[in-house]
């Protein structure tokens, strides 16, 4: 796969922060953002660039949870696991969504389409329980809605 | 010139998110379309607090407030409203179970604001904005009239101790790092909000970040910094793109940057992002994270404020603390210490959630009892059912239960009952809410969130959380609470930071507060409050009519019966959703 090579905006991206000390999170947030996850060969890359050993730079990738190491699905469903959407039914929709898709947690779908995470608050408690797709916010969720969701999304 | 009305619009996350931003651009059009831009005021401010209503847009100078208003309300709110000076009733805030709407809400009543004081008011994006309502005049007091001493002492003696939880006097913290000589020095401010069920500092950022910027240059005047880092969580993207406007801003006035105001004193910010970890937010972790390593803490001593971020000296307040410096600077120590109790001074912030009517954000001074939040602010709990307990300061903190609805909140007070202050999230729970699985939660998330380095934390919290997780299936033996008990002892002595010493505080808690629930999990395998599956069964009584509601709703498909006949379900396949036991209009589907 060749087009998992850093763009030039991206070099000049990571020339700008080279300098700058701790700057490897704040680079592997921008790579991240460009391609939805990390690929391997693009973390070479980067340690090239910024002169680390690919060894920290998968130390840092590892530690972190919001760094993906796999392609996420085209739709991505991240259902809100802070406490006030736990305690009104964030569990279930989950487990729906699972049911829905027939694969389980942080898994893509076969076709590419689809994946399911649970995530850290995203701090809008007064909506629970709360997911978003693709960025966009659905907030006080049932389980009825879920296939609506999906089938929404599907074709789009 | 003056306008004739203003139209205040929220833009939290919150409210943004449930389509106000489309809201917020259909006012703007019906405006123009009417051709009233002259006249009124559309303003897009930081978060109102009350956001199990939004989105909220509040006009002045009538103060009508609106709830739940969408896009599609825009027409008839400046056709009607502001046009034709006819309130749209349908859309005014009415205390539940009023008839008609009252500009005196409950919700507000007994709040007090000084950190959210420019939230709900200003528009975040403005800076002028913020000066308008003597925004940077702190830090104009604090270079032209005190000195780094006078500033300190001021501090010092408003009592204000950190809002992350753990209360440390910031004075004191202050101190140490001036007291230290070095080269070089930073101040740090911890934005990286990770208990789950908590958003204040997020809408402080949100609503008013300009406060945070003017608190941490007064703070690098009073210690000797001349660099500031705000550590932020990547799930904040609009407070992060706020934040960033507003330094941006603020160096164009000349109020960040070299020379600020044209004194000797330069100060710059910049932002770091934290990528998912909740151990960050413990100082020496999030240090590293600056750094850019792995956020795994370190032994403390030293203390970050003595040797910090790349060896430095280093201050590291929360989001919070730091919005309330500048009122204490300009209305004096005096003032800001005459609110609260005695050991615990100013207000407190919390984000109020749960089983209760008014979900929200709410600032309360110190000292304010657990029943005037949930009852006079929160309006009860939502389902009707009985209060059970709040929970306060996340997987670190405990559970306040209804004995306790009078102790007045403060930081003293909640740990003498077990909990703690916390970084303000506070949970409501009623009694359907399975005080095991909450426990159990908890412990999910922190053993998933332990970084590994210190065996307690790493080893002890999954034998805690395997435990639990026993109980909770119905095959917990006696021995296991004696077990509990001696792991969070372990945890609480011997783990190396506040993240393993602290995480077995729920399960102590709900052990002492609910030990009859532990004992029904153990002894009889029920779950009392009905949450815990393994221990459940759902059965069909004879109150059926056959209406296929509950077949139909069934994801399994594993209930049968024909129209107007009993249904029965296939425990064989059941999944114990409760799905049906939700839809049921007949009361016909029994939980035990």
């Amino acid at each position: 796969m060749s087009n998992n090579k850093l763009t030039a905006e991206l070099i000049s991206f990571i020339e700008e922060w080279k300098e700058k000390p701790g700057n490897l999170i704040m680079v592997l947030h921008r790579v991240q953002a460009h391609f939805g996850y990390i690929p391997r060969e693009t973390a070479f890359e980067v340690a090239e660039l910024l002169d680390v050993p690919v060894a920290k730079i998968y130390g840092v990738i590892t530690f972190y949870h919001l760094f993906r190491l796999t392609k996420p699905g085209r739709n991505q469903i991240a259902v809100c696991m802070g406490t006030a959407c736990y305690l009104k039914g964030g569990e279930d929709l989950i487990l729906e969504f699972e049911r829905l898709l027939g694969v389980g947690i942080n898994t893509v779908t076969e076709d590419g389409e689809f994946s399911v995470e649970a995530v850290r608050c995203i701090g809008c408690c007064g909506l629970a329980p709360v997911m978003t797709v693709n960025g966009e916010v659905f907030g006080d969720v049932k389980n009825k809605d879920c296939k609506k969701i999906l089938d929404q999304l599907k074709g789009k | 010139m003056a306008y004739k009305n203003y139209i205040l619009v929220c833009a939290g996350t919150a409210c943004e998110s449930n389509k106000g931003k489309a809201l917020y651009e259909a006012l703007g059009k019906e405006i123009a379309s009417a051709g009233i831009d002259t006249e009124v005021q559309l303003v897009k401010t930081g978060c109102f607090g009350f956001c199990g209503e939004g989105p909220i847009v509040k006009i002045l100078p009538d103060e009508s407030f609106y709830v739940k208003v969408g896009p599609k309300d825009a027409k008839e709110i400046i056709n009607e409203h502001i046009i034709k000076g006819r309130k749209v009733e349908r859309l005014l805030y009415k205390e539940p179970g009023a008839e008609t709407a009252s500009e005196d809400i409950g919700f507000y009543h007994k709040q007090f604001r000084i950190v959210l004081r420019n939230c709900a008011v200003i528009n975040p994006e403005i800076i002028d904005e913020y000066i308008a309502r003597d925004g940077y005049g702190a830090l104009e007091k604090a270079l032209f009239d005190m000195t780094p001493d006078d500033v300190l002492q001021e501090i010092k003696d408003s009592g204000l101790r950190g809002r992350g939880g753990a209360g440390f006097p910031t004075g004191t913290k202050w101190g140490f790092s001036k007291a230290v000589k070095a080269d070089q020095k930073y101040i740090v401010c911890n934005a990286d909000e990770g208990d789950p069920g908590a958003y204040m500092d997020r809408s402080v950022l949100e609503g008013d970040p300009h406060s945070v910027l003017e608190a941490m240059a007064i703070a690098g005047y009073t210690i000797g910094a001349d660099k500031g880092f705000i550590y932020i969580r990547a799930e904040y993207p609009l407070a992060i793109d706020r934040l960033n406007l507003a330094i941006k801003q603020a160096k164009e006035y000349g109020l960040l940057g070299e020379k600020i105001l044209g004194t000797d004193f330069s100060f710059d910010i910049e932002l770091r992002l934290g990528a998912g970890a909740f151990v960050c937010g413990e100082e020496t972790a999030l240090l590293a994270s600056i750094e850019g390593k792995r956020g795994m803490p370190v032994p403390r001593p030293p203390f970050p404020a003595v040797k910090g971020l790349w060896g430095k000296p280093t201050v590291i307040n929360n989001v919070e603390t730091w919005a309330n410096i500048p009122v204490i600077l300009l209305k004096g120590s005096k003032w800001f210490s005459s609110i609260g109790t005695a050991t615990s001074k100013g207000t407190k912030v919390f984000a109020l959630t749960g089983k209760i009517n008014n979900t929200g954000l709410i600032e309360v001074p110190m000292g304010t009892t657990l029943r005037e939040i949930i009852y006079d602010i929160g309006g009860g709990i939502d389902s009707g059912k009985p209060f059970k307990a709040a929970q306060t300061g996340g997987p670190s903190g405990g559970c306040i239960t209804p004995d306790f609805l009078d102790t007045p909140i403060d930081y003293e007070s909640l740990q003498a009952i077990g909990s703690m202050m916390g970084s303000g999230g506070m949970i409501v729970m009623d009694e359907d809410d399975c005080m095991i699985d909450v426990t159990k939660f908890y412990l999910e998330f922190t053993v998933d969130e332990s970084c590994g380095k210190c065996a307690p934390c790493r080893i002890g919290g999954r034998t805690c959380y395997n435990i639990l997780d026993r109980i909770s299936k119905g095959q917990g033996e006696m021995e296991d609470l004696q077990k509990l008990k001696d792991l969070a002892l372990a945890m609480r002595k011997a783990s190396l930071c506040g993240l393993g010493q602290t995480a077995p505080n729920p399960v102590m808690s709900t052990m002492k507060y609910f030990e009859e629930e532990y004992l029904a999990h153990i002894n009889d395998k029920k779950c009392p409050a009905g949450k815990c599956k393994n221990l459940l069964t759902y059965t069909i009584n004879d109150k059926c009519v056959g209406c296929t509601a509950c077949a139909r709703v069934c994801p399994v498909n594993c209930i049968e019966g024909e129209v107007k006949k009993l249904h029965v379900i296939n425990q064989a396949t059941c999944i114990k959703c409760g799905q049906c036991f939700t839809t049921c209009k007949f009361a016909a589907i029994d939980r035990v």
